[in-house]
């Protein structure tokens, strides 16, 4: 069947995790669910296709995390990276929903791996799915034609039927043809808006022009402006984004993983004029990663240059695209077209303020630099060892925070005439789209998919008991 | 790619999938998320550039599960266009052709649909023709209890397929010491090594779709939706193959060490052994064959469909001849069943080093240079 039934239950706009967890918890409720996914198949779950893990609480390890993850720890690590920037009761009711994560993923076909080395330091903290977030999807969408859900691709949800305060129809482009379909109840899990250059320059100005999207293309963010146009309050500023370091010959959109470059903290870390510009050494990487693609943001064109030299190539994971060589600095600076003594420059000064120590690469080695301004704090051995690579980055947007506001039943918050905060009767959101009650800033792996999990369960319930009564 | 244009394959071409199979590799190891599935990603992950003979080996420890495939967020239509298993399927093929012996034999993977026929045909024809020039039409269509060497004399029997056998081991061992001589240089195999790559063949463990223990749910074959069944079936065949091996070899040292001449009792051990394996040998190569021909076609090269199946064929044949001979040993229709039979292992042997026989060799190779270097 490839047309669109004109009257369902629930409907559900997007087709990554949070919509599919919300679909499946409704449809197991004996809920009529359509799925409305703008991609085509192929292309389907929006940024789910590109995840790899989840951070979820555990109170001991399992096959596939290495020891415990209490909620108290969760919520800490939480309250750092956001520096106390999210909505504390949401983010503890979000933490302590997401223990039986691993359970229920299984439970609906998720496979995932024991602890192996590409676990990048989180093995722990994070279940990695065995084949990644492609795999998980197909499983849910497996899951979904045993429970009956009618999932169409291709399928734009332009606008919203809304009267006094609920929802009643949406209206839908399917296959080149116009269609108002009918629900009881609106699952939004559309997605942020970070594929629109347009909003992102609202909070990021033209600097917006020289992002990467890291994930799908199709993520606009049109049903949060629909509801934000019909009153919707909103959670989170419009540059706040989980934005990281990705190679600048990554393609506009949907380069995924592989596109991801750990040279920095070995690293010198120049911009278009050169200079160094920010502490490669700060952290771990597993704890810094996330800072990168703002940091990018910032400079001139929105590109910076990871600089290493023979000794320190082999100390990362290689890259997708090969970096640029070259036997000297000079040589190399022409490589990545940037001025040569102002690239020699740095590169001597920096090697000048270097100090001798023991190198270890795994550990905070407090090898740093003296009186170099900005300091590398670890791992600073100079770069003296031809021949010297160049990888240029830029910033990769993974997902805006910029959100509707939402309550614990995940029902969308609302201003009514008098000005006072109303949840919506029946419209419900669930994962990025809501993201930024959570991460009002920074970022923690695996983070966006509990969002999506738990909130897209908690939609769905709320949903499902909506057409039953 | 095209039947003919695979057969063409020039030096150029044959470069190209060495090429495409590195730039995969290179996407692959910035990526690393199929690791649970196989070996192949484990093993790619140990290395961070690719020769043309790392590549080999990575080919030949793939066994096509198409796991990493359907999970592959890179996949057409992306334009990083990913699809291991397709790109590892044709370079195997390559590594076929280009180990065996004499190299000018090489072609014959590419006709081994019609090689195979031929063959067999050809093997039929010969014993039978032998037999009725030597032996007069009433020994040929007479009764003789299950006597086979009152048609073929037991020495022109062993030593004819004896001979052919041995070639075959030979053409096969040659083609593994140059493999492994190429692909895992200067390698010193440990007691440790030869156990756990036997073991991983024996299980065939990387079809098994790796993960947590309780939930391997198999291959994505013959399409996405995940299966144990490839695995089965292969089994089977692989099994019963074996045992129709250990049945041949049983009688052989009955024959020679304690002097007991065939025929055998039905509860005899070569019997029974070679009924048993004759069983897989007939369910496991119908049952691959027939998802063979559901196959999703955008994991496979569809060029060594002839070559899969042509062996698959006639390992049944093999064995359905051979039940057969079992079953009428008594009659007059031995002497006639018996070279029909014998036809089909003849050019079971002779093709056994040209055609999908060969995998078994190169995957072992692999299997044994993956387990040494697992220990780092």
């Amino acid at each position: 069947m490839t047309g669109l039934s004109e009257k369902v239950d629930v409907i559900v706009v997007g087709g990554g995790g949070a919509a599919m967890a919300a679909a499946i918890t409704a449809a197991e409720r004996s809920a009529r669910v359509l799925v409305l996914e703008a991609a085509p198949k192929d292309f389907r779950g929006g940024n789910t296709r590109h995840v790899r893990n989840i951070r979820y609480a555990h109170n001991a390890a399992t096959d596939f995390v290495t020891g415990a993850y209490p909620v108290d720890e969760y919520y800490d690590d939480l309250l750092r990276v956001t520096q106390g920037n999210t909505d504390k009761e949401l983010s503890r009711f979000l933490i302590e929903r997401s223990e039986d994560a691993a359970d229920w993923m299984t439970a609906h076909g998720v496979r995932f791996q024991p602890p192996l080395s590409g676990t990048i330091g989180l093995d722990r903290t994070n279940a990695f799915f065995k084949g990644g977030g492609k795999a998980l999807l197909n499983a849910y969408y497996a899951t979904a034609e045993k429970l009956g859900i009618e999932c169409r691709y291709e399928a734009e949800v332009t606008d919203l039927v809304i009267e006094d305060g609920a929802f009643t129809a949406a209206r839908v482009r399917h296959q080149g043809r116009e269609h108002t379909v009918e629900a009881r109840a609106l699952v939004v899990a559309a997605g942020g808006f970070q594929a629109d250059i347009d909003w992102l320059k609202e909070g990021w100005g033209e600097a917006a022009e020289g992002f990467l999207i890291r994930g799908t293309g199709y993520n606009k963010g049109r049903m949060l402006r629909v509801l934000m146009d019909r009153g919707a309050q909103t959670a989170a500023e419009a540059d706040q984004c989980h934005a990281i370091a990705i190679d600048a010959r990554s393609p506009k959109c949907d380069g995924g993983i592989a596109t991801r470059v750990d040279c920095v903290i070995y690293s010198i870390m120049v911009n278009r004029k050169g200079q160094r510009f920010y502490d490669e050494g700060e952290d771990i990487w597993p704890k810094r990663y996330a800072i990168w693609g703002r940091l990018l943001a910032r400079q001139e064109d929105q590109i910076a240059f990871g600089i290493v030299d023979a000794k320190a190539n082999d100390l990362f994971m290689p890259s997708m695209y090969p970096p640029l060589k070259s036997d000297t600095i000079r040589g190399l600076a022409k490589a990545l077209e940037l001025d040569p003594g102002a690239l020699e420059k740095t590169v001597a000064e920096y090697n000048a303020a270097c100090r001798p120590g023991e190198f270890k690469p795994e550990v905070l080695d407090g090898l740093a630099t003296e009186g170099l301004t900005p300091p590398k704090s670890n791992w600073a051995r100079p770069v003296d060892t031809p021949p010297y690579y160049g990888y240029p980055l830029k910033p990769g947007i993974t997902f805006t925070y910029l959100g509707v506001k939402v309550d614990k039943q995940a029902r969308v918050q609302f201003t009514d005439a008098k000005g006072r905060t109303v949840p919506a009767a029946n419209i419900f959101a669930a994962g990025e789209v809501m993201s930024g009650n959570i991460l009002g800033q920074g970022y923690a792996g695996g983070v966006g998919m509990a969002i999506g999990l738990v909130f897209g369960r908690v939609a769905g319930e709320g949903a499902a008991r909506l057409v039953s009564n | 790619m095209s039947r003919t244009e695979i057969t063409e394959l020039q030096g150029d071409q044959l470069a190209d999938l060495h090429q495409e199979a590195r730039r995969l590799m290179t996407i692959c190891n910035a990526c690393r998320y199929c690791e649970g599935y196989c070996g192949v990603f484990p093993a790619m992950m140990r290395q961070t550039a690719f020769s043309d003979r790392d590549l080999d080996y990575l080919a030949n420890l793939c066994h096509g599960c198409n796991g990493c495939y359907y999970a592959c967020q890179y996949a057409p239509p992306h334009e990083f266009a990913v699809n291991v298993p397709q790109a590892f399927a044709r370079l195997r093929a390559d590594t076929y052709r280009r180990y065996t012996w004499p190299g000018f034999l090489s072609g014959l993977f590419q006709r081994n649909g019609t090689l195979v026929s031929v063959l067999m045909a050809g093997g039929i024809g010969l014993v039978l023709a032998l037999i009725h020039l030597f032996q007069p039409p009433e020994v040929v269509m007479g009764e003789h209890a299950g006597n086979f060497y009152a048609v073929i004399p037991h020495n022109v029997m062993a030593w004819s397929f004896g001979g052919v056998f041995l070639y075959a081991v030979g053409v096969l061992l040659l083609g593994f010491l140059r493999f492994r001589r190429d692909t895992a240089p200067r390698a010193a195999e440990t007691a440790l090594s030869v156990a756990g790559a036997t073991h991983d063949a024996l299980t065939m463990k990387y079809m098994g779709g790796g993960g947590v223990r309780g939930r391997m749910d198999g291959c994505n074959y013959p399409a996405e939706s995940f299966s144990q069944v490839r695995r089965w079936f292969h089994q089977m065949t692989f099994w019963g193959f074996l045992l129709c091996f250990a049945a041949t070899s049983v009688g052989t040292i009955y024959h020679y060490l304690f002097g007991w001449q065939a025929p055998y009792g039905y509860t005899s051990l070569p019997v029974v052994l070679g009924t048993v394996g004759g069983i897989g040998l007939l369910i496991g190569p119908l049952g691959l064959i027939s998802l063979k021909r559901v196959a999703d076609p955008a994991t496979q090269d569809g060029a060594q469909r002839g070559m899969d199946t042509g062996f698959l064929a006639l390992l049944f044949l093999v064995s359905l001849t051979g039940l057969a001979l079992l079953l009428w040993r008594d009659t007059g229709y031995m002497g006639t069943l018996l070279a029909i039979h014998l036809g089909t292992v003849l050019a079971l042997f002779l093709t056994l080093p040209y055609g999908k026989f060969v995998h078994a060799v190169y995957r072992y190779a692999a299997l044994l240079r993956n387990r040494r270097e697992q220990r780092f």
